[in-house]
């Protein structure tokens, strides 16, 4: 900026200055201006070739130590030194599909409401508030899930989930064991919350696109709201809300702070939700600072890594569908 | 006999309807009952501990009182770092995806790595950060807390920047160039200016989200007990000590977590709604 001021001020002082000089300064400049954004736009590429590429040199001496094997072995051991990856790879993945199949119908739910039973002067204040969830930080949920949450769930969900379910075969085990409060059904719960707005947000844009033609000549056969929502909104922005899902699975992955605090830290592999585990990203906060000898520490990045090559996945898909989507809208 | 058939089935589609309605209103007070619960909650926890000694006393040691000063210091300090780094490379790289790139595939690609770094696990970002910058310099600091969160900013004010500029009309670009004004001059002079409330909202919002970012913060500023300027040193943060103290068995160290916990809620939650504002005036 201060270059174009003092272009500027030469420009107004130009009396005395030949032409072809300023004219060449502006061109030098243009060219300038131009590099400089072309290289803030590489140094975003190399941002991520730069994650991945640090990850993969950290992660190695735990990768040639422990092979392939790393992935699916359950023991973590930090006095022995021997690490592998199935607890947390396992938690991560438990805690996020507790958190989707909360979050999915209420998130579409939400979304049908505000765009379709919703009166029109409340749609836009109760969009934000819910929009609103998503701009609370992690660690708040992580401490209200802790001090608020888990004590509620121990005393009065959690036994009688366990009452309800003895007995039940499959589901028994699912539900076993004392009621922690602290554990992966809490952490998927508040996950949960946490990415509701952004599936309510992506489903709430895709619906409001649907052509007002096709809703209402569906109303003119006779349909009910729910009928209209379930046989044309939701087959019509079919790929949107996939998107919008995948988004907020890959939020629900990586997410660190809310789920640190409340999934117990225990690097087991058990068949029921009530029981404390680890997920990647809190064993990673809860252990990095710690971590003493380069194989703890190059495990832990290998974790970090394998969380990174899960969500960048998940991410890519997400952003494939929408930008589909995007096409088809042209 | 077929009437009556139709008359139940009717029915039932009435039913049905009736039920996913009430379901919509029940999803819709869930979400919104749980707002309120939390916020309620912070307030109610953390209004107690709400005095002048949080703002003008050190974190304590266990087992005393004492306030919050060093980590809202040493938060201001590395937000403020973040936001210098990461805005002037994040605004260049939106200007470049919107002005000069936009169906090159160079801003496809980039484009599309931008919208995965923009929800990337903040956690990796500290593990990135780590791996270049605190076990090549040796220890923690507060400048390695700073660009972690820049790496947070720069997804955020790409995207809203290359949005914005997006939204300023053709014909203003091209009444620019009909008077002679190089490109360059006419990004920074005329889009630029029209593109601004946008840019400014994006700003906004990359300060709310970073000012709550614990994960990268963990094992790049670390934190630090005593009040410090120096960037070059740990450095204490808000969301780091919240961590910390609420995890303690201190009860005057959880009291200020929750004080702490309410400080961050609300700073965040007005900044978005002041950035919110910016944009809706302007549509």
């Amino acid at each position: 900026m201060s270059e174009v001021a003092l272009s500027d001020t030469t420009m107004a002082a130009s009396t005395s200055r030949s032409r072809a000089q300023v004219l060449k300064r502006l061109r030098s400049s243009d060219i300038y201006f131009r590099q400089l954004t072309r290289l803030s736009v590489l140094l975003v590429l190399g941002l991520l070739s730069g994650v991945i590429l640090a990850l993969v040199i950290g992660s190695i001496p735990a990768l040639k130590t422990f092979g392939f094997s790393f992935v699916y072995t359950e023991v973590w051991n930090p006095v022995s030194e021997q690490f592998g990856a199935l607890a947390p790879v396992y938690g991560t993945l438990v805690t996020s599909a507790i958190a989707m199949v909360i979050a999915v119908p209420v998130g579409l739910m939400v979304a049908f409401f505000l765009t379709e039973l919703c009166p029109m002067v409340l749609r836009r204040p109760i969009a934000i508030a819910i929009e609103l969830l998503a701009g609370i930080p992690s660690i708040i949920y992580g401490i209200w899930g802790l001090f608020i949450f888990a004590p509620f769930l121990q005393k009065n969900v959690q036994p009688f989930l366990i009452d309800t379910f003895d007995g039940v075969p499959g589901l028994q085990s699912l539900f076993a064991g004392p009621p922690y409060g602290i554990g992966m059904l809490t952490a998927g719960f508040i996950l949960a919350i946490m990415v509701l707005p952004f599936i309510t947000a992506i489903s709430r844009d895709v619906f409001d696109a649907v052509p007002p033609v096709l809703k209402e000549a569906t109303y003119g056969l006779g349909c009910t709201t729910w009928e209209v929502f379930k046989h044309v909104i939701l087959p019509f922005t079919r790929v949107g809300v996939i998107g919008g899902v995948m988004l907020a699975l890959g939020r629900a992955l990586g997410e660190t702070m809310a789920v640190t605090f409340v999934i117990g830290n225990a690097h087991t592999v058990s068949a029921s939700i009530l029981q404390p585990g680890t997920t990647i990203s809190a064993s990673i906060a809860n252990e990095f600072t710690e971590a003493v000898g380069d194989l703890y520490t190059s495990s832990l990045i290998a974790l970090g890594l394998i969380l990174f090559v899960i969500t960048f996945i998940v991410l890519a898909i997400a952003r494939y569908m929408l930008l589909r989507l995007q096409q088809q809208g042209r | 006999m077929a009437n009556s058939r139709q008359n139940n089935l009717y029915a039932s589609r009435r039913l049905r309807n009736m039920l996913a309605k009430s379901l919509a209103y029940g999803a819709t007070a869930f979400g919104l009952g749980w707002l309120v619960l939390i916020l309620g909650v912070l307030l109610i926890h953390g209004i107690g501990g709400l005095s002048l000694a949080v703002f003008t006393e050190n974190t304590p040691p266990p087992g005393s009182d004492g306030g919050l000063l060093n980590a809202i210091v040493g938060s201001i300090m590395m937000t403020l770092l973040a936001i210098a780094i990461g805005t002037p490379i994040g605004i260049l790289a939106g200007t470049y995806m919107a002005e000069y790139g936009r169906h090159d595939k160079l801003a496809m690609i980039v484009r599309f790595i931008n919208d995965i770094l923009l929800s990337a696990p903040s956690i990796v970002i500290g593990l990135f950060i780590y791996e270049v910058l605190v076990a090549p310099m040796g220890h923690f600091s507060g400048f390695a807390g700073s660009v972690s969160l820049a790496v947070i900013v720069i997804p955020v004010v790409v995207r809203t920047t290359e949005d914005m500029l997006k939204l300023v009309p053709d014909t203003l670009r091209e009444a620019a160039a009909s008077i002679g004004l190089p490109r360059s001059m006419m990004i920074q002079r005329i889009a630029y200016r029209a593109a601004r409330a946008g840019i400014v909202t994006g700003i906004l919002l990359a300060i709310a989200r970073v000012s709550g970012e614990t994960a990268p913060l963990l094992f790049t500023a670390l934190n630090n007990q005593f009040f410090s300027v120096n960037m070059n040193a740990p450095m204490p943060s808000l969301p780091v000590v919240i961590f910390q103290f609420a995890l303690s068995p201190y009860e005057e160290w959880q009291s200020l977590a929750w004080t702490g916990a309410l400080l961050i809620t609300f700073t965040v939650l007005g900044l978005s709604i002041v950035a919110r504002s910016l944009t809706a005036r302007k549509s």
